[in-house]
């Protein structure tokens, strides 16, 4: 296994089953899966439809707790929490980036960056400087008052990962960051999970896609509700940078805005 | 609780949002809690009105009066004929109770006045009024009613007793005769025969309920009453007692005396009612009450639609922003956050209808107030925060299953929704 050098986990999942009743029959998404996730990882899980990847990330996100098996996020028992509880650890520790952003489409990216530090409880003088710090890591310090519909996509799964990185969380899971966008979009928000990689942040990165996947740092395969491999990507791919074109998209952009 | 706070305070934001976008559908669920709430404060503004009319017109009654007369303020049902026989008042039962009271020292009555009441034709010139409501009367009646003179004098004693044709106009007998001329001294008719000088005019009294007036009355000598009609009549005792002394015990009193004016034997059981203004108003409280109850149903049924309406549009908006739900909880939102958030959204519109709704209703007061003076309408202030609570109980009762059910979504379930 990987990077057992680095202490306790962040993530720690061990004989993790998942069973959905569904009446006649029970579906058996999870058979039995161990995984560890440590800090500044970049771990991609892969795995065809129908895998128990999504289940398996629903998992991670602590969207959904386990039928059977341990789960400790931090050394915290997920398996054991309330409702309540899962909600403050989805609040605090973890950043989502979903393929579709689930952005506010009224409010604008302010609005949505500060999202999360409302239900942290925080007053709105510190949720709006935090909000533009977040902003300004993505580089949208110029985009904070327009709404998701005056954005390009790249520009709105920006918002979004500036919403994931607001709370510091200490992983980022990202489902399909780059699925709705085009690919040239899509390199340049893997430029950006590189960069926050390299500040130090966990990312998780959920798809299908093998080139996306390659970019991570260790690739776990998902088949059948199980782990069928996981291992040290040796050679990540580097996320295209063309700084100028990348410029050249966004001043277009902001001409069309 | 700070927490909770911010909670409301962006679920506010959310709901202002959210009316903001679809307008048009946020006014038309309003509307059902616009009607229920302008039901609600018009009923409130009727019983409003009708307590201030009850009390305004049993002032006028008196207070400190009671009438001793044979039948009851109040409907007898089959007792009819045991009211029917009793013996009639004669003008010579008060003079016995006033020398009752003349010999009993500490008596808590002041006096007694005896009533003989006709409907008569008055006419002056070529002006004439029917059936007009005139009482017979002695010279103390001047101190036991409420009626007070505003031109002129009452009659003295020396004319109650000698029966002289002199009357007392009503205020709006007054004013119908005599449109232009001063009526003190002229001379009108009774029945085309007999002619009488008017002495004084009473002040106005205002309607009893908006409805009927108290003005259209004369009052005479009952001596000068007897020599112009023999029909029908209507007698009764106005008993007036000394100020601020306990009515119930002037009651009592009032029944022991009237017992030995008429030689009851002890096992005898009363042969005359004694009425007071409370029986009136308990039988307008009966009112009342029928038409708060048959109010609060119509007002209840408004209402229920409202909240139905409510309901019906928190539940499509929840459906509509199931993934929207599931942001939110991945973000960290708890169940409860959720919850708030939509019953907050389901309370805003119902204020918003509610300030409507009362808006309308004072609209509607203010005309009724300009159309019809006399009726008696108030808008008071109770019923403002009445509304007020109303709106806000009916947003969290019709909000609270939709809103219940969204913080029930599964996060992860709500997030694949489309």
């Amino acid at each position: 296994m990987s990077k057992l050098n680095k202490g306790t986990p962040v993530i720690d999942i061990q004989g993790v089953k998942k069973i959905y009743d569904l009446g006649e029959t029970k579906v058996e998404a999870l058979r039995g899966v161990d995984l560890q996730i440590y800090g500044n990882e970049y771990i991609a899980i892969m795995g065809p439809s129908g895998s128990g990847k999504s289940t398996l990330m629903n998992m991670l996100g602590c969207l959904d707790t386990p039928t059977e098996g341990h789960y400790h996020f931090k050394g915290e028992d997920v398996f054991e929490m309330e409702d309540n509880d899962l909600a403050r650890i989805r609040n605090r520790e973890i950043g989502f980036v979903f393929q579709s952003f689930n952005l506010l489409p009224r409010a604008n990216t302010l609005r949505n960056v500060e999202l999360p530090l409302v239900y942290a409880g925080m007053s709105r003088t510190e949720r709006l400087e935090r909000a533009t710090e977040a902003c300004i890591k993505v580089g949208l310090e110029n985009r904070m008052e327009h709404k998701p519909n005056e954005l390009s996509g790249g520009q709105r799964q920006r918002v979004a990962i500036a919403r994931a990185l607001v709370n510091n969380p200490a992983i980022i899971l990202a489902d399909e960051p780059t699925g709705n966008l085009d690919s040239k979009t899509g390199e340049e928000i893997m430029a950006l999970f590189e960069d926050l990689h390299n500040a130090g942040n966990t990312i998780i990165l959920v798809t299908h896609e093998e080139d996306i996947a390659e970019h991570a740092h260790r690739i776990v395969r998902i088949f059948d509700g199980r782990v069928a491999h996981d291992e040290i990507n040796k050679k990540p791919r580097k996320a295209l940078r063309s700084s100028a074109s990348v410029e050249q998209a966004e001043m277009a952009v902001a001409d069309l805005v | 609780m700070k927490h909770f706070f911010l909670e409301i305070e962006e679920s506010l934001r959310i709901a202002f949002m959210q009316v903001r976008i679809h307008k048009t559908r946020a006014m038309l669920t309003a509307l059902g809690v616009i009607i229920g709430i302008v039901a609600v404060t018009l009923m409130g503004t009727a019983i409003n009105g009708i307590d201030n009319g009850i009390e305004n017109s049993l002032d006028m009654l008196g207070s400190e009066n009671f009438y001793v007369e044979q039948w009851p303020w109040k409907d007898v049902g089959d007792d009819w004929w045991k009211y029917r026989n009793r013996p009639e008042f004669k003008v010579e039962d008060a003079n016995l109770f006033n020398d009752i009271l003349d010999e009993t020292p500490d008596s808590l009555l002041f006096v007694a006045v005896p009533q003989v009441r006709f409907w008569i034709n008055v006419s002056y010139e070529s002006r004439s009024l029917n059936s007009i409501e005139t009482t017979g009367t002695t010279s103390e009646y001047a101190y036991a009613s409420n009626n007070e003179i505003e031109q002129g004098r009452f009659f003295s004693k020396q004319e109650d007793i000698s029966g002289s044709n002199v009357v007392i106009l009503g205020h709006d007998v007054a004013e119908n005769l005599f449109p232009n001329t001063d009526p003190i001294g002229q001379v009108v008719r009774f029945n085309q025969r007999a002619n009488y000088r008017v002495i004084g005019v009473f002040k106005r009294q205002g309607s009893f309920l908006g409805l009927f007036s108290m003005d259209n009355l004369m009052v005479m000598p009952h001596r000068a009453l007897r020599k112009i009609y023999n029909g029908n009549r209507w007698n009764s005792l106005l008993i007036k007692m000394k100020p601020g002394v306990d009515k119930d015990a002037a009651m009592d009193e009032t029944i022991g005396v009237m017992r030995r004016v008429r030689g009851l034997m002890p096992e005898k059981e009363n042969d005359f009612e004694v009425n007071r203004s409370e029986s009136i108003g308990e039988q307008l409280d009966k009112m009342k009450m029928s038409v708060a109850i048959a109010g609060l149903f119509i007002t209840g049924l408004a209402l229920f639609v409202g909240a139905i309406g409510i309901m019906n549009i928190t539940f499509v908006s929840v459906k509509e922003r199931t993934r929207e739900i599931g942001t939110r909880r991945a973000l960290g939102a708890t169940r409860r956050s959720i919850l708030v958030q939509f019953l907050t959204e389901a309370v805003f519109i119902c204020l918003i209808g509610g300030i409507v709704g009362l808006m309308l209703t004072a609209g509607i007061v203010m005309l009724v107030k300009q159309a019809m003076p006399h009726v008696p309408v108030t808008l008071s202030e109770n019923l403002f925060i009445v509304a007020a609570l109303v709106s806000v109980a009916t947003g969290i009762i019709s909000g609270f299953a939709p809103a219940w059910t969204a913080s029930k979504l599964d996060p992860a379930e709500a997030l694949r929704h489309d």
